[in-house]
């Protein structure tokens, strides 16, 4: 009998620390990643035609982003890479991939899904113009293409990544129009006993928020967004808001727009992963026990199944990779793993407490999103509005998130739900007055991107 | 019109030829389609559903990280690309509307 099949699900940093646990165990497991180089979104790499250094692009986490692409790097020969390549499906303990118009059926005796996360969007009136795009995407313009969403920036939503982002722009030599976060500044201050778990973190939001007010940024927090203005041929005009009662307007040509980021959990929910309501992010989860176990040989790494940062993937990763080792026997000395489990554990738990301090500080703001104006656009892809969310909820009697998404469409277009799934589920929940968890869930559906009609089989 | 995106850093790179729409662009040896186009113009393509929606129109992608497919343009002979996501390469004929016949590669 062969040694065991270990298929990881993606290069960030939870992929790679998976990747050299399991390579260290004598295994040779399959690293499958949709990007051309390692490192995730977190720690993605420009082309290597460019040359800006690792401080250059990760400032404070360079280290950190050196460390992972090194030792990735030094896993070649003892992986079996696959970049490039979608995973789209998962289903009878195989794994579906796509590349260059060829499709394979992987088998598996363990699969680690560290599959990251995209940004958690709030829709706002006028979001569907050109020139609106996510925050991590503003931010990915910059790090790996080395260019500006626009000429003039409006930075919209909340968490930690908002004032990153904006701050990166402004040192770059972007012009950045206004930071407009939703929360209230009180709720940071609440939130400081959880957030002091990560002082060096907590330090640097200090040093963010000062760096852009130097920079003559209007910084405003606890605004409501009121409208992205734009025209439909041109794009981006500005945005307004409600700030302190009174109404103020931003001109710019493009605007960054995101809530913290949410786990990209299509290929958990695939695998059959159990899911969850967790109240404090108002959203369904995929469960795994406290090392990444998720049943049915599947275990969890990193963003993908709960998002708590770059720092805590990295621990994650490794502990699902250890979980999986020793699950199929390959534990190679259990004293010394119980040592480092017990270390991990403990720094997933420190990392768990700072991610429920972000969430509490900068919380997703549901009231808004319920209230969004009718006319407004909730999906994208699609362009359905409010009104005919709402209208599918009253008329059609589509009371529950999938059914919803039949009768109106929302969730339906090509993002699959990724950019409009936890708004519309906020709009059904107001509008029929019941909890949020009621509305149920929106299910993976293979595949998870579009994928070309004519896939040739190449596993056969 | 002024190009979406503004270039910052890294411009010392070597020029690659392209067309879109039959119109011939320069962009720099590594970057992405979307960067070339919308460093030259405003906007990927037009919603399809534009002329069902006043308010939706002229589209330029949103999360550069494959996950919204928003940025979707055409090679010529109607192979669909996504454009946060695609490298340029020298001569590359792009189409920002969908050309006809190429509705096998819908899905
Ligand atoms: S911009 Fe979202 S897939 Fe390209």
């Amino acid at each position: 009998m062969g040694k065991p099949a270990v298929i990881i699900i993606g290069a960030g940093p939870a992929g790679v620390r998976a990747a050299q646990t399991v390579a260290r165990a004598g295994l040779r497991p399959i690293v499958i990643d949709e990007a051309a180089r390692a490192g995730g979104q977190i720690y993605r790499r420009p082309p290597e035609n460019f040359t800006r250094n690792h401080a250059e692009l990760y400032g404070s986490e360079a280290a950190r982003a050196q460390a992972i692409h090194q030792d990735f790097a030094a896993l070649e020969g003892q992986i079996d890479y696959r970049p490039e390549t979608l995973v789209w499906n998962v289903a009878d303990g195989h794994v579906w991939t796509a590349k260059d118009g060829e499709t394979q059926a992987i088998a598996y005796d363990a699969l680690i899904i560290c599959s990251g996360a995209s940004d958690r969007v709030a829709p706002v009136k006028g979001w569907q113009a050109a020139g609106c795009y996510s925050l991590g995407g503003a931010q990915i313009a910059l790090k790996a293409q080395g260019c500006a969403i626009g000429h003039q920036v409006i930075f919209l939503g909340s968490g930690p990544l908002l004032y990153l982002a904006a701050a990166q722009y402004v040192k770059a030599g972007a012009d950045v129009a206004a930071v407009l976060d939703t929360s209230p500044f009180w709720l940071r201050v609440k939130a400081a006993p959880k957030l002091a778990e990560c002082p060096d973190l907590l330090w640097q939001g200090v040093k963010l928020l000062a760096d852009l007010k130097r920079a003559g940024v209007p910084v405003l927090t606890g605004v409501e967004p009121v409208e992205i203005h734009g025209d439909p041929q041109s794009g981006v005009s500005g945005v307004t808001v409600r700030h302190k009662g009174a109404s103020k307007h931003f001109a710019g040509d493009a605007v960054a727009m995101g809530w913290h980021v949410k786990p990209e959990a299509q290929l958990a929910d695939l695998a059959r992963v159990p899911f969850a309501f967790d109240a404090l992010t108002r959203q369904w989860l995929p469960q795994s026990d406290a090392q990444g176990r998720a049943g049915n040989k599947v275990y969890l790494g990193g963003d993908g199944a709960k998002v708590a940062g770059a720092r805590s993937a990295e621990v994650t990763g490794e502990l699902a990779a250890m979980a999986a080792l020793a699950d199929l026997g390959l534990s190679v000395n259990a004293a010394v793993d119980a040592d480092r489990r017990r270390w991990l554990l403990s720094e997933k738990a420190r990392y768990v407490r700072f991610a429920q301090g972000l969430a509490q500080a900068f919380p997703w703001p549901h009231h808004m999103v319920a209230a969004i104006p009718d006319e407004a656009i909730v999906c994208r892809c699609e362009a359905v509005t409010a009104a005919t969310l709402r209208a599918s909820v009253q008329s059609a009697h589509a009371q529950e998130a999938n059914r919803a998404k039949a009768f109106s469409r929302v969730g339906m277009g090509r993002c699959q739900g990724r950019y409009c799934g936890h708004a519309s589920a906020e709009i059904i929940a107001a509008a029929r007055a019941v909890p949020l968890e009621e509305t149920g869930r929106l299910r993976g559906q293979a595949p998870v991107k579009p994928i070309p009609v004519a896939l040739k089989r190449i596993d056969l | 019109m002024t190009p979406r995106f503004k270039r910052l850093v890294e411009t010392d790179r070597p020029a690659v030829s392209l067309t879109v729409d039959g119109r011939a662009i320069k962009a720099l040896a590594g970057d992405t389609l979307m960067v070339a186009m919308l460093t030259h113009g405003d906007a990927l393509r037009t919603s399809e559903f534009a002329s069902l929606e006043p308010g939706d129109g002229r589209r330029a992608g949103f999360c550069l990280m494959s996950a919204c497919q928003d940025c979707w343009v055409w090679t010529a002979d109607g192979h669909r690309l996504r454009a946060c996501s695609t490298p340029v390469e020298e001569g590359m004929a792009i189409s920002t509307s969908q050309p006809e016949a190429s509705w096998a590669s819908l899905l």
